[in-house]
Formats: C-alpha cells, structure tokens, sequence
C-alpha cells in the first residue's frame, strides 16, 4: 500500500497555511511531521483523513481499494470523542463498531488490558484522568483495523510508560504493513522519514 | 468563451458594463415611470391602480432573484465557482429587499382598495413566507465569518427552500380556502389593455436592469471585500508558506 | 464483547446518551408546559376563547420547543471530535442522520405528544378536540424533527445555536403547521374531513424522513470542507 499526497496546498479560513507539499509513504513505514505551531501539521493530518479539503493537490492511496480515503485511516486528534455519560468500555464498542471495516470482530478486552484500562472500563468516561483519556483516544486504535493511522501529537500527555505502549503498539502496526503519519513536536522514538514543515519558516 | 470566473477578469468587464447598465436602468426607468403617469386610470379604483406598477414587477423580482441564487448555489456546490459565493450573498439582500417593496407597495395599494393593510389570504402570504426566507439567508451569512464557508451553508439553505417553496405556495393555498374570508375582495385588479401593458412591461425590465446593476455592483464589493480580507490575514501573518522544496527525510 | 452492527450500536448510544444526559426529554415537556401556561395569563382564562385557538397552541408551542431543542442534534459531537469520526465510517452519512434523528424525535419529539393531552385539558378542549391535536402532533413531530436537523446541520459550530435555527427553519415549517393544526381542528368538527389534511400531514413527515437527512448530510460535509 502507498499513500501519495501531490502538490498539496491547504487553506483555512482565508489563509493559506502551506503549499506544494508532496511526498509517498509505503506500507510499513513511518512518517514524522515536524514544524512549529501554525505550521499546518494539524491541518495535514485532517486534509489525509478526508477531513479537509486541500485547495490544490492531490491525496491518493494505492492499489485502488473499495476504501475510501477517509474509510482507510484512524484519526487520533485533539479531542478524544469520548462521551462522558457513556463508560469508557461502552465508547469504545460503539467505535469499534462503526469504525469497522469489513468483517471481523475485535475483542476490546484485550485493548483494554493493554493500556491498562480494564479497572476503570466500567466507569463513566466523566471520571477519567486527562492520561487515562489520552490512552482511551488512543485504544481506537486497535479495537478496529485500519491500515493508515495518522497521530495528531500522540505522545503527549502520556507519561513514559503509556508513552512505551504507544511505541510498541505503533512498531506492530508497522510491522503489520500499516502506515503512520503523526504530528509530533518531540522525537517520536521510532524509525520513521522526517518532514519538516517548516523548513523555510 | 470569456473566462469571466476569474475575479480579475470580471472586474475588468463590470467596470463597463455597471456603467452601462446603470444609464440604461435610469433610461427605462423614466420611461416606465412617465408611462405609468400618463397611462388611463381604471375605472373602478381610480389612480390607486397605478401602484401596481411598482408592485408587480417587484413581485416577479422577488421570485427571478431567488431564481438566480439557487444557480449561484449550483455553482458554488457542485464547481466551487469563487464567483457563485459573491453572486450568491449579493443576491439575497437585494431579493429581501424587492420582496419588501412588493409587501410594502401591496399593503400601501390594500388599503385604499380593501380597506385594510393586511390581509391573510393566500399569496400575501406565501409572499410574506418567502420575505422570512430572504432574512434567513441574510442571517445566515451574517452568522458565518468565513465567506467559503458561509456560502456553502447559504446554499444548501437555498436550495432548501427551493423545494419547500412550492409546498409552502401549495399549503397556503390550502389554508387560506379553509379560511375564506368574509369580505369579499378583488384581486384580479384591472384587465389588461396595451395602454396599461406596456407600462409594466417597460417597468420589469426597468426592474431588471436595476437589480443587474445593483447586483453587479455588490458583487465587485463582496469580491473587494474578500481581497481587502486575505491581505489583512497575510499581513497578519507573513510567513513563507511554499513548501515545494521540501523532501521526505530517509529513516533514521 | 463483540461488534454489533453499525447502525444498531448508533442508536444504541444515542438513546443511552440521550436518557443519561439529564433533562433531554423532560427540559422540551416543561417547555411545552410554560408556553401553554403563559398564553392565558396573555389572553384572559375565557376557557371557549382557548378551547378554539387551543389546538393552534399547542401546535405552535410544541414546534418552538422542537426547534429550540434542536442545535443538540450535532453540537455535542462536533464539541468532542466525535463528528469527524463519523463522517469517517464506512456507514453512509445519510443512514447515521437518520438515525440519530429518529432518536432525538423518540426522546424529545415523542414526550412532548404524551404531554398534549393533558395540556389540552388545561386550555379546555374537548375530548375529540384532543384526540386530533395529538394524532396530529404525533404524525407532525417527525416532520418538524427533519427539517429542523438541516437547520441544526447549518448552524453547527456556532454560538447562537438555537435562534439562528429557528430563524432558518420556521418559514419552512410552515406547511407543516398548516396541515397539524388543520387536522387537529377537523378532528374537533367541521367541514373539511379529517383524512385530507391529516393525510397530507403524514405525507410530508415521510417526505421529510425520506430527503432531509440527504440535505442534512450535505451541510454537514460542507461545514468541514
């Protein structure tokens, strides 16, 4: 699988934040946005989740799939979708569902291990610490399968050890023949390309 | 095929034909006006009648104008045409404002003829329905700071009320059978003869002329405006933003 | 635990929210119940004055309330990221608006019906009278419930929420009303047989459930585009 992204060039709100940006990324690897604030990383990220419309360019992904693009991503932003009446493991059944692609069902009891959140599964998501969240966003991540995954700042808010599963669950994925793009002001802690947004800042 | 989509190049043709369109607008104006002057008054109502040579062109107006938003809102969904979002948020104050001269003219015609200002019969009605939907979509464009996207939202609104239009028309219609009157009232207004005819013919053109011209001239400030914005973003933030040099580093 | 389908997990979680999120039913009822109180205290307690106009009462009272309470719709998703992931499942964007609106008419447009006839009461109407206001509103709320959504699709993102909603959607409410409280009031008697318009009543809420959620997930893409 590869993701291409041609000539990108991307407005919000009457401003252009950045243009003619290419580059490909192969099944396997990893990419690390960098750039100061402002810079359009965020902006990347939602413009490849089908989120954004670029002003010009192109995103495409190869072979051709049933998927679109949107359909083909995980997208781990800011916010952490999680409603607070809900519990925790109830948010996480419902995306896992209708983030499904395909057959296959995934068990969130082991995600929820995972991350360490199997005590507070149970708990409104109200009660939740801003970590314990973080990695709830994240667990997205693994209760259904898609092959493109872009982080907007993963690592933070995440302490060392959340910060190691992250790591191991990402290095997995990759191995797996997925992609990652992620946003990331610190290093990411794992082989990846580099893009430098702003490059001629 | 002129490329009048781009901005540049319709501002270079308006700034003549605004112009042009503007005298002929005054032209026929005056002539509409003098005719309805001296056209005969009607035999029953008198000089009142002469009202409705304001009002009725208005009225055609009011429904041509939001004719032509819903083509601005075609273009701005399905081509993304720059020029449609203009056209668009042009219209919709200018199509308030003719469905308000016909409100106004009708109820200023009403009163001497029925004897009251208003009425809830039928077409005031749906007329007074399509004036609330004018100044939603004015709300609406006040609402939204972002001009891409408030026009966007403006014309899934439009073409909305497009499709409710008619229905709204329909039940009305329906509404005001069930409640019929107890006056009994002329809307027919007078036959038409040609001495009356062309006059009004004379003033919907006139009608039309002026609301090109107004709508053109709106059309360069939204444009204007729009151009006075991004400079003040980019000043604002002066950044170099072309990244076409800019390669993927190899893993480290 | 396993993955039920899309579309049921949906409205399994709207409607969890929607009864866990204190007040989302019962705020619309007492609504309903202040608009009804207040017009008499406007209109002097002449019970045969209110029993006539009463069913254009509570006509217009539960459509405010549905609109008001309609900015809801989307807002919260759109605060916690939620609308994103949406618009990023493989589910049709029409089918999870349908959805979520059949929810927010059960929760909200639903109670509202259950409390016409007691409100009814209270403005004098009689038994007949009754039954037709709330066979009405029943078949009616659905369509206001529609429409109101592209209004809430529109206004996503913005402060003033419900006001801006119910300034672009009333004029296109409008057939609806006439229709509702056509039907209520031949119902109470008179010369037009209930069936015509009550028929027309139903036929625009299934207009409204059949094409609305299409114009609503249009403005919801154009907002992020």
């Amino acid at each position: 699988m590869r993701l291409t992204a041609a000539d990108l060039s991307i407005e919000r709100g009457g401003r252009l934040i950045f243009s003619h940006l290419s580059f490909c990324l192969d099944g396997g690897e990893a990419l690390a946005v960098i750039g100061a604030n402002g810079a359009g990383k965020s902006s990347l990220l939602r413009a490849l989740a089908g989120l954004l419309r670029p002003m010009a360019g192109q995103i495409s992904l190869s072979p051709k799939m049933n998927l679109t693009l949107a359909e083909a991503v995980h997208y781990v932003g800011h916010a952490d979708a999680l409603k607070n009446v809900l519990t925790l493991a109830e948010n996480l059944v419902f995306w896992s569902s209708m983030l499904a692609t395909g057959a296959g069902k995934t068990e969130i009891g082991e995600t929820l291990q995972y991350f360490g959140l199997k005590g507070v599964a149970d708990l409104p998501a109200a009660y939740l610490s801003a970590g314990q969240r973080r990695r709830a966003a994240l667990a997205r991540l693994l209760v259904s399968p898609r092959p493109i995954w872009l982080l907007d700042e993963p690592l933070t808010a995440l302490d060392l050890a959340s910060q190691d599963l992250l790591r191991n669950a990402m290095r997995e994925h990759l191995k797996g023949g997925g992609l990652i793009v992620a946003a990331t002001h610190a290093a990411l802690g794992l082989p990846a390309h580099e893009l430098n947004m702003g490059a001629k800042a | 095929m002129w490329n009048i989509a781009n901005p540049t190049n319709f501002l270079k043709l308006t700034s003549w034909l605004v112009p042009v369109s503007a005298v002929l607008t005054a032209l026929l104006l005056g002539i509409g006006l003098y005719l309805s002057f001296i056209a005969p008054p009607d035999y029953q109502q008198g000089e009142t009648v002469k009202i409705m040579y304001l009002h009725v062109p208005a009225a055609w107006m009011s429904m041509f104008i939001y004719g032509v938003m819903c083509l601005a809102a075609l273009g701005t969904l399905v081509w993304r045409h720059p020029l449609a979002d203009a056209a668009q948020k042009s219209a919709a104050p200018l199509g308030a404002g003719f469905t308000f001269i016909c409100l106004a003219t009708g109820s200023l015609w009403g009163k001497p003829m029925w004897g009251t200002w208003w009425v809830w019969d039928a077409r005031l009605t749906s007329v007074l329905v399509l004036f609330l939907i004018y100044l939603g979509l004015v709300a609406l464009w006040q609402a939204i700071e972002d001009p891409g996207r408030a026009a966007r939202a403006a014309a899934v609104l439009t073409l909305v009320g497009a499709v409710n239009i008619p229905i709204i028309k329909f039940s009305v219609d329906w509404w005001n059978t069930l409640h019929q009157s107890a006056s009994v009232f002329r809307l027919g207004g007078p036959a038409i003869s040609p001495s009356l005819l062309w006059p009004l013919l004379i003033m919907a053109v006139a009608f039309t002329f002026l609301f090109l011209t107004l709508h053109l001239m709106a059309i360069r400030n939204e444009i204007y405006r729009r151009r006075l914005r991004r400079l003040s973003i980019l000043a604002a933030s002066a950044r170099e933003t072309d990244l076409s040099g800019v390669m993927m580093e190899p893993v480290r | 635990m396993s993955a039920a389908s899309p579309l049921a997990a949906l409205f399994a979680r709207e409607w969890r929210i929607g009864r866990r999120a204190g007040g989302t039913g019962s705020m619309g009822v007492v609504f309903f119940l202040i608009l009804v109180s207040i017009i008499p205290f406007a209109i002097g307690p002449d019970l045969v004055l209110l029993a006539r106009i009463g069913p254009a009462l509570l006509w217009i009272a539960a459509l405010l309330a549905t609109l008001l309470g309609l900015d809801r719709l989307f807002q919260g998703d759109d605060d916690d990221g939620s609308l994103d992931l949406l618009l990023m499942s493989e589910t049709p964007l029409e089918s999870i608006v349908l959805v979520k609106c059949v929810v927010h008419w059960l929760l909200t447009g639903v109670p509202l019906v259950i409390a016409t006839p007691v409100f009814a009461v209270m403005l004098g109407l009689a038994p007949q009278a009754i039954l037709g206001v709330t066979i009405s509103l029943l078949a009616g709320t659905p369509a206001l419930t529609f429409i109101g959504a592209i209004g809430a699709a529109l206004t996503v993102g913005f402060g003033r929420g419900g006001l801006l909603l119910a300034i672009l959607i009333l004029p296109l409410c409008v057939p609806v009303l006439i229709f509702g409280v056509s039907a209520a009031q031949a119902a109470a008697g008179g010369t037009v047989p209930f069936m015509t318009p009550f028929a027309i009543l139903v036929a625009l809420s299934l207009a409204a459930f059949a094409a609305a959620p299409f114009a609503v997930a249009l403005a919801l893409r154009q907002a992020r585009l």
